[in-house]
């Protein structure tokens, strides 16, 4: 151990993960000082939060080494981690709804029999006031908005004693003043000597209140800097890289006419909450229209809104001039429109058979008065397996297929139809190389016999290389569409993260 | 050292070996009871298994005792394949009895081909009717089915009693019995000098019937995508609530007809102890048959067979005619947990802190 | 008031208390198993077991002269439900097997055992086995009104003022509530915060089985003194409509059990008055009531998050 590294908080060195063909960490080193904000910054599975995650116990590195205070750790669990003073409040908040926020906090920490909640709101409420963390320790938490739930978790950790508290992403699930609050908290702890790592990837903020940064891509550091010394745009750079070119998208064939047209669309989330306001797009004939943005900025809701499965509060909704406003999936489908949701799991059975699957959305084509007509579907499921190089027999469980061959049956059974509007969601996300390439080509065909492809992607390199036009969705909105052509990586980051 | 299980779909070789398998461990781990009651498992086991199998009137009276079980058994795994948690069959049974008979008894000089089909189907509409209540609060209520078709149990017993004792009292006898139904209103029996009636053919139709809905249409396509996956159903444009609410009612419907069956095939007449828990056990025969109705009809038999061969292993050596429910009960359980093996792998762990 | 009246009344309302108390038993049983993510459908035949195992264990240490049988049976009765419960446990806690089967399958076995132990115990004989049951406890003898209604069962009055604060107490005022009710909502959650996620449902499953056996055996030991076949004819699932009705709370059980007991009381009562009414449908009613109050809350039920879900650590 260096003398540079005693004055090292943590010390991450050479950091392997690997989970299955992706690996997430190579050999990352990596280091916090004492009561600095330091940023991870990094596109979506740069594996930034991976690192995390095995600092706080959540998963082993396959390799490298771990030290805390200079002297080298292991860290099995969560638990070890809080007993070395590093604490993390993930994406997914550890929280129990009905519990209150003081039992929240105080949960599995105190032993004995009785239960001395005013105790524990006393202490709760004098910790909440010293870090600026304005919460009632008798409040319900389901009662609380998403940020004072995250008010709950910093709390929780810093309960516990932590030294470093690791944030994931905390900004994402925030509005603009939650997200100030938190930044008065973060500034107020560094001055109490809490160290603070912030998983982002929204530019704006890392430049704001971190002290020093570290660019992760593709599982590797790409450099630690002081972020002052750095501009918005370089950063953008370091995070986004070259945009890599795999399959060539071919010119444009003329111009097309308006096929799938949103206009002031709005919708909620399962808690009533508005997450799309007000979205207003048109996608033509042969044209891809990529809607690029951070995680949880609406895509979802919007993906959901067109598939028929969510309904819209306000706003209206076309295709080819057919009116499909809270239309079921039924109609969805009927009007032309293919779907490739985001979530495969959600859109294919896992126990049917691919040929079930691949006839379901349409089974009654595939049947004569209710009765279906099996030898019509094994057909059908053949020749897809075939055209499509599925790597799977008709009768097989869709459940023992990989997530390849999983979304080539979803893109099979959407593509031989010829919608003419298809929506796509995270279309490559989990795959590897070629049956990305192989995806990939597939929308770019679809593009040239004319289909109108809107492409919703956290892969900003995935919508570089197939978009003809590029939206940015930033809290439930389009704030701008552009061509391709003004489109880099650079404006588009800086777009994501809400700079206009 | 701990458990582990790991997802791992087992070997296809493997899937027929698991009843057996279940089997076994069933008769391993109830033999502490029938030594309890004094005699030798192995012995005891004979009697119960092999010596029912050898006598043509037992053999007999097991296809009468799986009739009943037929019908309820595919009625719950019906409902189970669809999602709906039909708990409900000893209502659903009850309701269809009740319906029928008041039918039968007003059937007096009809011919029988009025009679039976029209029993028939007030018992299956009679058990729709009870299925009802539930399947609509749960589509547009989300109440829990499971507690509202217990509830639901409970009532139609208790309105099976008010009948009985009240206006439908037996007026000569004066037990809580009804009326008889007509004569024509009868099954005929299907073989001389048993109880076997007509009712196991109509039985072992229902099931064919059941099977057939299941695997060859558009309805039991969409009913098992709502069962494993109602997310990805309505993805698929399935309209999740109908095919619910008519798995529901089928269900309902075959647990009320096979209430018909009895009434008409075996008493006749309406009594409290008329299912005797028919219904119930029709979630052991369901389950025991891991859903699918050539496993109805096997451990409908099986479970027939068990209800047979207690009464043997009784009056042979004297242990009490009890064991079988027993044998019953543990089959399930064995059963439940011998199916994790069909996508899981146990292995013993070193230091798995579970 | 006229005195037939206040005699009506009070006997309604002591006969309340008493029908109350198994009820009372069995809901708190059931509702620390729910509470803990897991839904006991072995309820029913847990309290029959219960009834048959404290009745068994009572006779035969009557017969053997002892005078505490009626204590031995019940806590024969406790063991019998401890039994039980760790059975439910390893098949929905570790086996996370599904618990609605798993459930009717514990209550089919814990039937088919009794009636089986029964015969292994008593024989075929045709007359019913009889224990002199406990006797009641009466603070105010010879008191009008007063003395009649507090005329009870020392167990009567166990599950009204020791159980019912008891249970709340330890549900909202002691870690292991705390965990409990964590590990109901949210396992994950309570898994990264330390909690044994499976102890605790064990514990829950193991304790919640052992009130019910005793629920089942107030019956059989203090009502009766005798085990028949209609013992417990549906009380077991009521349990699990009250708990339902009491919103998980031990508190709103107590009153959920006094409403059915004192709807069952009544139609004793009426039928002892020689009433002519089909008794069996007043007897439904609280079974009607229960579904349309389903109904009504459905939606906004408050079931425990973790309700029917077993737990398996990634």
């Amino acid at each position: 151990m260096t003398d540079a590294n005693e004055a090292m908080l943590v010390c991450m060195r050479g950091i392997w993960k690997q989970f299955g063909p992706v690996i997430a960490n190579q050999g990352v080193d990596f280091d916090l000082k004492p009561g600095e904000i330091h940023a991870l910054l990094g596109e979506n599975g740069a594996g930034k939060s991976t690192l995390m995650r095995i600092l706080y116990g959540l998963y082993r590195a396959d390799a490298g080494s771990i030290a805390v205070g200079g002297a080298e750790v292991a860290i099995h669990s969560p638990r070890d981690a809080i007993a070395l003073g590093i604490g993390m409040v993930t994406q997914h908040f550890a929280l129990v709804p009905p519990l209150s926020v003081a039992e929240n906090i105080i949960l599995g920490q105190e032993r004995g029999l009785r239960l001395d909640l005013r105790t524990a709101e006393g202490k709760v409420a004098s910790a909440a006031k010293r870090f600026g963390l304005s919460v009632d320790p008798r409040a319900r938490v389901r009662d609380l908005s998403v940020g004072q739930r995250q008010r709950v978790e910093i709390l929780k950790v810093l309960h516990r004693n932590a030294r470093v508290l690791i944030l994931d992403e905390p900004t994402a699930v925030l509005t603009p003043q939650e997200i100030e609050q938190l930044f008065e908290t973060l500034l107020r702890l560094k001055t109490e000597g809490v160290s603070v790592v912030f998983i982002s990837h929204k530019l704006h903020e890392v430049m704001r209140i971190t002290d020093r940064v570290t660019v992760m891509r593709a599982g590797k550091v790409v450099g630690t800097t002081a972020t002052h010394q750095m501009s918005p745009s370089e950063l953008a750079r370091m995070m986004v890289g070259q945009t890599i070119v795999g399959v060539s998208k071919p010119p444009r064939t003329g111009q097309g006419s308006v096929v799938l047209k949103l206009e002031d669309v709005w919708a909620n989330d399962d808690k009533g909450v508005p997450i799309l306001k007000g979205v207003s797009l048109e996608v033509n004939t042969g044209e891809i229209l990529g809607i690029a943005g951070v995680a949880g900025n609406g895509q979802t809701a919007l993906s959901e809104v067109l598939e028929g499965t969510r309904p819209s509060t306000r706003g209206r909704m076309w295709v080819c001039g057919k009116d499909i406003t809270n239309a079921s999936p039924d109609q969805v489908m009927q009007a032309g429109v293919g779907r490739v949701p985001e979530d495969r799991h959600e859109s294919v059975i896992d126990e049917m058979t691919v040929a079930e699957n691949m006839a379901i959305e349409h089974i009654d084509e595939f049947s004569r008065f209710g009765l279906l007509r099996h030898a019509q579907i094994r057909q059908h499921a053949e020749r897809l397996i075939a055209e499509y190089q599925i790597k799977a027999r008709p009768n097989d469980r869709v459940r023992t297929l990989s997530g390849g061959n999983m979304q080539k049956v979803i893109l099979a059974r959407v593509l031989e139809r010829n919608p003419r509007a298809i929506v796509v969601s995270q279309p490559t996300r989990g795959l590897d190389i070629s049956a990305t390439e192989y995806v990939h080509g597939k929308l770019l065909e679809q593009r040239q016999k004319g289909a109108a492809v809107l492409l919703i992607s956290e892969d900003l390199d995935e919508i570089l290389k197939l978009a003809d036009r590029v939206a940015v969705i930033y809290n439930g909105k389009i704030i701008s569409v552009m061509p391709a052509e003004e489109a880099n990586p650079e404006r588009l980051g800086l777009l994501m993260a809400g700079v206009h | 050292m701990g458990l582990k299980l790991e997802r791992q779909a087992a070997p296809v070789w493997v899937q027929p070996l698991l009843p057996v398998l279940a089997i076994v461990l069933t008769f391993g781990l109830t033999s502490v009871f029938v030594l309890l009651a004094g005699a030798n498992p192995l012995r005891a086991y004979y009697h119960f298994l092999l010596e029912p199998l050898s006598s043509r009137v037992s053999l007999l009276e097991m296809l009468v005792k799986a009739t009943p079980l037929l019908l309820t058994g595919i009625a719950v795994a019906f409902a189970f394949r669809g999602g709906f948690w039909n708990i409900g069959a000893e209502g659903q049974f009850l309701a269809g009895a009740t319906a029928a008979t008041a039918i039968g008894m007003s059937m007096h000089g009809m011919p029988a081909l009025v009679a039976v089909p029209l029993m028939a189907l007030g018992g299956f509409v009679a058990g729709m009717a009870w299925a009802f209540v539930p399947a609509v609060m749960k589509v547009e209520l989300h109440a829990d089915e499971v507690v509202t078709t217990l509830l639901l149990n409970t009532v139609a017993l208790l309105c099976v009693s008010a009948l009985l004792n009240g206006p439908w009292r037996d007026p000569i006898s004066q037990w809580p019995q009804s009326p008889e139904i007509a004569s024509t209103a009868i099954l005929p029996k299907l073989v001389p000098r048993s109880r076997l009636h007509l009712g196991f053919l109509f039985a072992v139709f229902v099931v064919l019937v059941v099977g057939f809905i299941l695997t060859q249409t558009t309805l039991g396509l969409r009913m098992r995508a709502v069962g494993l996956e109602p997310k990805a159903a309505r993805f698929a444009g399935v309209r999740v609530e109908r095919t619910l609410l008519v798995t529901a009612l089928v269900s309902g419907g075959v647990a009320g007809f096979a209430g018909m069956v009895e009434v008409a095939g075996i008493h006749y007449r309406l009594i409290e102890a008329i299912s005797g828990g028919h219904g119930y056990t029709g979630i052991l025969v369901a389950t025991l048959g891991n859903l699918s109705p050539l496993g109805v009809v096997l451990s409908a038999l099986f479970v027939g067979l068990i209800d047979i061969g207690s009464q043997t292993v009784s009056r042979a050596l004297g242990v009490p005619v009890y064991l079988g429910d027993v044998i019953q009960a543990t089959l399930l359980l064995v059963t439940l947990a011998v199916l994790l093996l069909q996508n899981y792998r146990l292995s013993w762990r070193r230091g798995g802190a579970l | 008031m006229d005195a037939p009246l206040v005699g009506f009344l009070v006997g309604l309302i002591a006969a309340t208390l008493r029908v109350a108390t198994p009820l009372l038993f069995a809901t708190l049983g059931e509702l620390y198993s729910e509470r803990s993510g897991v839904l006991n459908l072995g309820i029913e035949g847990i309290m029959f077991l219960g009834a048959f195992a404290g009745f068994a264990a009572a006779a035969r240490a009557e017969a053997a002269g002892w005078d505490a049988y009626l204590w031995i049976g019940l806590l024969v009765a406790a063991l019998a439900g401890i039994l039980m419960g760790l059975l439910m446990a390893l098949l929905t806690v570790t086996l996370g097997l599904n618990q609605h089967v798993s459930g009717l399958g514990v209550t089919l076995l814990c039937t088919g055992l009794s009636l089986f132990g029964f015969r292994l115990v008593f024989g075929e004989s045709a007359v019913l086995p009889r224990i002199t049951p406990f006797a009641t406890v009466n603070p105010l003898p010879g008191v009008p009104v007063l003395g009649t209604i507090l005329d009870q069962h020392l167990l009567t009055y166990v599950a009204f003022s020791v159980l019912v604060p008891l249970g709340a107490w330890v549900l909202y005022r002691t870690h292991f509530g705390l965990n409990l009710r964590a590990v109901g909502e949210n396992p994950e959650a309570a898994d990264a915060a330390g909690i044994p996620v499976f102890r605790v449902r064990t514990i829950a499953l193991t304790a919640g089985s052992a009130l019910m056996a005793i629920g089942g055996a107030f019956l059989s030991l203090a009502q009766l003194g005798a085990f028949t076949p209609g013992i417990i004819a549906g009380r077991g699932w009521v349990c699990i409509a009250l708990v339902i009705f009491a919103r998980w709370d031990p508190v709103r059980a107590l009153l959920g059990a006094v409403l059915f007991g004192g709807v069952f009381a009544l139609q004793l009562r009426l039928q002892a008055q020689g009433v002519q009414l089909p008794y069996e449908l007043l007897l439904a009613l609280p079974y009607l009531i229960t579904i349309a109050a389903l109904a009504v809350a459905g939606r906004n039920a408050p079931y425990p998050g973790a309700y029917l879900k077993p737990y398996r650590r990634e």
